[in-house]
């Protein structure tokens, strides 16, 4: 669902086109009544809370922020949040360029319908994608008491982590590629067959190559959503410090110690981690579309 | 390589693409399927390429029967419509796929395969744009491309796909003749789809003329003119009005061939 | 030539469709089902009163009447910024552009921190809103605020694309026969556009429905007044009520659904509109 919104998109400026036409132009107060009240709106609810992560953490000095991010729970919350999203991401990175193969390379019935319950995820509040493994894997729950006879424990530890990040960030890769491969059809993997090519030759050096560009930008959102999930993994987590943390967990539980300097400090790493993915996700976006453009220029 | 489909039947949904369709291509010849968009020319090619698969019937390789042989094992060479080259390789590394990714102990060795393909590339006389890529290049450029690069593999068939339907009408002209004098050069069995009456009169040795997924008939150009066999491809070839006249002296004598018994068969009105 | 082709040139499609459908059911589908099998073996009548208990209800109201507000402001200025985007140069353009994007890379819980901080009363905003009366942090506006945040990019990506691909023409004839800028906006223009405008609208409130992290922080969470419905799941399995807990995720799941069947809808109206895949 959110795939909608989230689709690559890249597009050149021609905003001077319709600035300079007098036919699509409109009065110059208009104008800055619209410049004035989008960027304000853009600055008052984008803008300054991101401010605000940095001048927080900061407020009390480099001493105190360095000090918080050092401390011994602080940095298995990191190694956590890093382990969660090295499985995760490659997880649904394989499944999302399976999908996308099936998907569209082939015709079979009930495509549409995959479609749509590949982006279920999206549509289902974090809380509830937390809940869905407590019922499943919990004490109470269907496995709980065979998982318990066997001293296997997956809520309120890494395995519940793992899987609850796997099932809100598991549309990303799929809903990248699946438009994407539609739109480059079949004709170039056909030709490579007809030329002698086996189907992992066909599939590595033709089709990958040109899907680059999707894959990264769903792999960049897919590993930010893995590492900044909240609200499921706090379901499904123990909430014990130095062992079922993750960042974002860490951060609440710094904060309700009010603990500020130190929850600011934890957050601003995730608030980088989300400035550097906004960096890559316009680059690849610019890159993608340069490339898009060299091909429809001939 | 002679080419036989027997039979082949075809359909999609509950529309008939091909209906019991038989029909041989000897060796060395260059034949035209000829007829109106979703006639079931393009299945066909695409059947006996093996990109696709008939519901009945056989396509015979040399006699042989070619139904389970993958299209990888078919040695056929295809010329997409529109093109599919690999966008992401320069047109030296489009050209040369087919021998790169041939299995192991088969593939030629680096030099040789840069050998070939300049080869291929002087073939095609676009030694030049080696280093390009297609999104570099002209529509009949990679059109030539395309058909360099099913060649390096050294095809026993050479199948295009109205090679020249997306091309303007100047380039068009001059890649059909350049396509008929590379045939006349290398003499693989080529079939070629296309629409363009004019443009299977001129280039084919044979014309088979298709309709509904049925052959209507088979000849050479001259003959298909001359005696069109049913009143659809009269109507195809547009003999009615004008007589055949026009049509012949535009596109045969280019090819040779005497026009004078052509004039005695105009119609009296 | 619509029709299930049994034979396939390509490679693969046995093994990837199979790896997809299993996946898909392991992760997706069989929990999910949980949910609804867990439900069932509550009766009728003991799951009316799980769903339709005043504090839950209370809660419903809070979520979804703050999600609808918040999703009717991020169409307005939602708009008013793609069209600054695309219609209009101005310094440090594509620095706002990439930033638009900002609530989807931002972990919800640093959102939440952050404007609780912002907001409070000693806060950067809060100091000087609250003195007019203005108590945004700990209540239902702070709610609201966190949802506005949180659904901004989803109306200003739906609405931009469509925007960019609109062609001139149109509006220079609107012109040429007279039609003031306005009048063109409103019979030319935004026509086109509204399909794209209600997928962004729609997009913005489902998400919003189900949002947690980004709230729970500065909503003050106060039964009754300020709890949100996604926060009673969590206090109800705090309580080991599953039951309870999954009694209220089966609302909100049946919510989603109908959410996303009215997205569906709406996007195949867009690309009709705009003859635009979708």
């Amino acid at each position: 669902m959110a795939g909608a919104a989230t689709a690559m998109h890249w597009a050149a400026d021609h905003a001077g086109r319709f600035e300079s036409n007098v036919a699509t132009r409109e009065p110059a107060w208009v104008r800055w009544l619209i410049l004035a009240v989008s960027l304000t709106f853009f600055g008052v609810f984008l803008l300054l809370p991101l401010v605000a992560v940095f001048a927080e953490a900061l407020r009390k000095g480099w001493t105190t922020y360095l000090t918080a991010l050092a401390e011994p729970d602080a940095l298995s919350a990191v190694r956590l949040t890093l382990i969660t999203a090295a499985i995760a991401v490659p997880l649904n990175l394989v499944f999302g360029v399976a999908a996308a193969w099936a998907i569209a390379k082939f015709d079979f019935r009930g495509r549409h319908l995959l479609i749509t319950l590949i982006d279920l995820p999206f549509s289902v509040s974090p809380v509830i994608s937390g809940l869905i493994y407590v019922l499943l894997f919990g004490a109470g729950g269907w496995f709980g008491p065979w998982l318990a006879q066997h001293d296997i424990k997956i809520i309120f530890a890494v395995p519940g982590i793992v899987l609850a990040t796997v099932f809100v960030t598991f549309p990303f890769v799929a809903r990248e590629l699946i438009p994407l491969m539609e739109a480059q059809g079949r004709e170039e993997e056909e030709a490579a067959l007809v030329l002698g090519a086996s189907g992992w030759q066909t599939f590595w050096r033709v089709t990958l190559p040109n899907i680059k560009w999707g894959l990264l930008y769903g792999v960049i959102l897919c590993n930010a959503r893995a590492m900044g999930e909240f609200g499921a993994v706090s379901v499904v987590s123990g909430h014990v410090r130095g062992q079922t943390n993750t960042m974002p967990l860490h951060v609440e539980i710094l904060y309700n110690e009010y603990n500020f300097a130190a929850a600011f400090a934890v957050a601003s790493l995730l608030a980088l981690l989300a400035l550097a993915t906004l960096i890559i996700k316009s680059w690849v976006e610019s890159r993608a579309g340069q490339e898009q453009q060299q091909e429809g220029a001939s | 390589m002679s080419i036989q489909v027997k039979n082949i039947h075809k359909t999609f949904g509950s529309f008939v693409a091909l209906d019991e369709v038989s029909l041989e291509f000897p060796t060395g010849e260059l034949v035209a399927l000829l007829g109106p968009s979703g006639c079931g020319k393009t299945t066909l090619l695409r059947i006996i390429a093996g990109l696709e698969a008939a519901d009945r019937g056989a396509v015979l390789l040399e006699g042989e029967d070619a139904s389970d042989t993958h299209v990888r094992e078919r040695q056929v060479g295809f010329v997409f419509q529109h093109y599919a080259l690999f966008r992401h390789m320069t047109v030296f590394d489009n050209v040369a796929f087919g021998l790169r990714v041939k299995p192991r102990r088969l593939r030629p060795s680096e030099a040789v395969v840069r050998g070939k393909v300049r080869e291929l590339l002087e073939l095609v006389q676009l030694e030049w744009l080696a280093d390009r890529f297609p999104s570099q290049l002209s529509g009949g450029q990679r059109q030539r491309i395309a058909l360099a690069r099913a060649l390096a593999v050294e095809p026993r068939v050479l199948l295009l796909d109205e090679p020249f339907g997306a091309l303007d009408a100047k380039v068009r002209k001059e890649l059909r003749c350049w396509l008929r004098r590379l045939h006349d050069e290398l003499h693989v069995t080529s079939i070629f789809v296309t629409h363009d009456q004019e443009e299977a009169l001129e280039v084919a040795d044979r014309v088979v003329l298709m309709n509904h997924g049925r052959v209507e008939q088979v000849g050479a150009p001259r003959e298909v003119v001359e005696r069109p066999g049913t009143p659809f491809v009269e109507d195809f070839l547009d003999l009615h009005d004008h007589g055949p006249t026009w049509l012949v002296q535009a596109k045969i004598r280019h090819r040779g061939d005497v026009l004078h018994p052509v004039i005695g068969r105009e119609r009296t009105a | 030539m619509a029709a299930t082709r049994t034979f396939r040139v390509l490679p693969g499609f046995g093994l990837s469709l199979g790896y997809t459908l299993a996946y898909l059911s392991l992760i997706v589908l069989i929990p999910l089902a949980a949910v609804f099998l867990k439900t069932a073996s509550l009766g009728l009548a003991e799951f009316w009163d799980v769903v339709s208990a005043p504090r839950v209800v209370a809660s419903y109201k809070l979520s979804f009447g703050a999600s609808l507000l918040a999703a009717a402001i991020n169409a307005v200025f939602g708009l008013m910024l793609a069209w600054a985007l695309v219609r209009y140069s101005f310094p440090g353009k594509r620095i706002v552009d990439a930033l638009i994007d900002l609530p989807f890379a931002l972990p919800t819980a640093v959102a939440g921190i952050a404007l609780t901080a912002l907001y409070a009363k000693n806060g950067w905003l809060g100091q000087y809103l609250e003195p007019l009366g203005i108590k945004v942090a700990f209540g239902p506006p702070g709610v609201l605020v966190a949802l506005v945040f949180i659904g901004l990019p989803f109306v200003v990506r739906t609405v931009q694309p469509v925007l960019e691909d609109l062609d001139l023409e149109p509006e220079e004839a609107a012109a040429s026969l007279g039609a003031h800028r306005w009048q063109t906006f409103r019979l030319v223009v935004l026509p086109v556009l509204l399909p794209a405008l209600l997928t962004g609208f729609a997009l913005a409130l489902a998400r919003a429905v189900g949002e947690y992290g980004s709230v729970i922080f500065i909503a003050g969470n106060i039964p009754m007044v300020s709890e949100i419905t996604p926060l009673l799941i969590i206090t109800k399995l705090e309580q080991y009520d599953y039951t309870g807990a999954t009694a209220i995720a089966v609302v909100m799941l049946l919510l989603s659904f109908i959410l996303l069947a009215i997205i569906n809808g709406l996007q195949a109206w867009t690309a009709r509109r705009t003859g635009r895949e979708a």
